[in-house]
């Protein structure tokens, strides 16, 4: 294996995400305060990455579209064992939906050299789209396979892949260069050994802007994103919450009322 | 003359080892109902083997025209393939909208469709709308669905939206007359990609989660698998279906077929119980769409109460194994 690009984002940690709110005159997410953290499925990607690196030798490269705060997300990538980080940074990418991302993703899957694999999360928990891998295989006129739970390498550049399906899975041949995108069953990504965390602040994490990849600016960012955004709102409930009260016996009662009230015939 | 097909609502009729699923009846339900508002066509695409008999149930379900694509190296769904033949079908006929279940083949397939005829796609729709402009308003969830966005698509065509199964509603199936059309199939070796090599299904649910009309689910509360059986006694009471959070997935007293939320299923049941559940937006977002929502937690400050109908603060084995009883008293009776 020459070389692995493992694409990572970075996400507004859930445990946080009360926090967030809307600015009421932009119309958009206000995150501040809402810390960042690797996209969870990342890591298992990352995890695939290192453990056929351990087997066969060869470079993992994490990938990122992000802001310049992305560096530290990169930095824990580079602590579990990645071996050096591309971020992609610059204020003309800010706004891009999935097609542009990809497209930016692309541009620099091209600058980290010749790749056999790129290993992707099968979807993100902010955005939740599991559009880009797919998109981004397309782009790079590569095959590609999400939902993966299994790899099994038959020799160097031929893998057959359990992918999980509705009710049960599928079992694909497949070869090499190739875009995999993974769910957590694949595996269970390593601890960051505090080894890891001194060898990841000698590793390098290179910052590009499009002034390095020449992408064309009227596909990329806001305004080369085809969805746009029409509304946004915090979602707020509104049900009865009409509480029961009394003996077990009362709220029984009055509870199978309702059910075989609801209960279709 | 491609007049019938043109400028239309598609809806991808998906089928896996000949079964049509579920979810592509529910999107023409809704592609139905847009194309009455703006009086415009239904069409489903259909993609497979020898699997000509569906267009008539797709038909039946409110496609007033079905493309098929029969080919032998379509028999079994591969992305690569069958997105090559979706970018010729579209080029050739430019349809207003594409509609695409948010299955594992619809996950897949749908954006690699989207890139390769450069149109805009939206995921895991929850509403479709039209606007006065007859554009396509895509009401998606984000940040664990405490987001909701609408997308639209203004300069592209076809807009793509894929949507999970259970959302919409398929409409009943009547006697219909529709038109159904053979394709021509053009793919080359380098349009393959990996072979399959095989498909294994474990058995069909008994009831399927996204189709039960009832759903009780029970959350990390319930305690132990032995106390789980409550939670099945109940829903069997009603001839409803068990759903769960994930810790009772992760626990192993529940299958994982039986999540409801962000990383599972999406249910709109007319009655929604759910015992022992904090109701964490993971899970919320999966069951907040229900007619009708009853909740038994024994923490008042439970979020799940914030999306309830009716609220029970007790102690469920006080409760469920009392109603249980009084449940079956009654049908009985
Ligand atoms: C990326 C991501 C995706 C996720 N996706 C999902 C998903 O799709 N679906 C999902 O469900 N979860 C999902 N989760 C997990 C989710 O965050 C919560 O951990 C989970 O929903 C909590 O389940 P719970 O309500 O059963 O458990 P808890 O939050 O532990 O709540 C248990 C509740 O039971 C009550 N209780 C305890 N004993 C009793 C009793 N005797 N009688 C009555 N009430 C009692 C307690 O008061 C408490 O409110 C996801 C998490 C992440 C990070
Ligand atoms: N901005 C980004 N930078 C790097 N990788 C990304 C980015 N956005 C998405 N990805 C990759 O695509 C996967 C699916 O993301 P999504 O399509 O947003 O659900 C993620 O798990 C990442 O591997």
């Amino acid at each position: 294996m020459k070389r692995i690009v493992v694409c990572v984002k970075p996400v507004p940690d859930p445990k946080h995400w009360d926090k967030v709110s809307m600015d009421p005159v932009t119309k958009t997410l206000n995150r501040q305060g809402i810390p960042s953290i690797i996209n969870p499925l990342d890591k298992h990607a990352i995890e695939a990455a290192l453990s056929i690196r351990e087997a066969e030798r060869g470079e993992v490269v994490l990938l990122s579209m992000a802001p310049p705060f992305a560096t530290s997300i990169l930095r824990e990538g580079l602590a579990m064992g990645a071996d050096r980080a591309v971020l992609l940074s610059d204020p003309v990418f800010a706004g891009s939906d999935t097609l542009a991302t990809a497209r930016i993703l692309e541009a620099g899957c091209r600058w980290a050299g010749e790749f056999e694999l790129i290993l992707c999360g099968n979807l993100s928990i902010d955005g939740s789209t599991a559009q880009v891998c797919s998109q981004l295989a397309e782009f790079l006129d590569l095959p590609n396979v999400m939902h993966v739970i299994g790899l099994d390498w038959q020799g160097k550049d031929e893998v057959i892949i359990t992918q999980k399906i509705e009710q049960g899975y599928a079992r694909l041949k497949a070869s090499l260069p190739l875009v995999i995108s993974v769910r957590k069953e694949l595996n269970k990504p390593r601890y960051i050994p505090f080894t890891g965390i001194i060898a990841a602040e000698s590793k390098e994490i290179e910052v590009l802007s499009n002034k390095d990849l020449k992408i064309d600016p009227t596909y990329i960012g806001l305004g080369g994103s085809p969805t746009k955004m029409a509304g946004l709102e915090i979602r707020r409930f509104e049900r009865a919450r009409e509480r029961l009260e009394g003996s077990a016996e009362e709220i029984v009662d009055k509870l199978v009322d309702k059910i075989l009230q609801y209960r279709a015939p | 003359m491609s007049g019938n097909y043109s400028n239309g609502i598609w809806v991808f009729a998906e089928q896996r080892s000949g079964y049509l699923h579920e979810v592509s009846l529910e999107l023409l339900g809704k592609a139905k109902e847009l194309a009455e508002q703006a009086k415009s066509r239904v069409t489903a695409v259909l993609l497979g083997h020898s699997i000509r008999h569906h267009a008539k149930i797709l038909i039946n379900y409110g496609a007033d025209s079905v493309l098929v694509a029969d080919d032998s190296r379509l028999e079994t769904y591969r992305v690569l393939p069958y997105s090559v033949v979706m970018k010729s079908l579209i080029k050739e006929y430019q349809p207003e909208i594409l509609l695409m279940g948010a299955t594992a083949m619809g996950v897949e397939l749908a954006p690699r469709v989207a890139a390769k005829v450069q149109t805009g796609l939206s995921a895991h729709c929850i509403d479709l709308k039209l606007d006065s402009q007859g554009q396509l308003l895509q009401v998606v969830p984000g940040w664990g669905g405490g987001v909701i966005a609408t997308i639209t698509c203004p300069d592209h065509r076809p807009q793509m939206a894929t949507v999970m199964p259970g959302i919409m509603k398929a409409r009943p199936p009547s006697k219909r007359k529709g038109e159904v059309k053979e394709i021509e199939v053009h793919l080359q070796d380098k349009d393959l990609g990996p072979e399959v090599l095989e498909i294994c299904k474990w058995d069909q649910e008994e009831l399927p989660l996204e189709k039960a009309e009832v759903v009780v689910a029970g959350g990390w509360g319930i305690g132990s698998q032995e106390n789980w059986k409550i939670i099945e006694e109940l829903a069997s009471a009603l001839g409803g279906s068990v759903g769960a959070t994930r810790p009772p997935v992760d626990e192993g007293w529940a299958h994982e077929g039986r999540m409801i939320g962000q990383s599972g299923k999406t249910v709109r049941p007319t009655l929604y119980i759910g015992v022992a559940i904090s109701g964490v937006m993971h899970h919320v977002v999966g069951m907040d769409q229900s007619k009708y929502i009853i909740s038994i937690n024994t923490d008042p400050n439970a979020d799940i109460f914030e999306v309830s109908d009716l609220i029970v603060v007790e102690d469920f084995r006080k409760i469920v194994p009392k109603l249980i009883k009084e449940i079956q008293a009654r049908l009985k009776a």
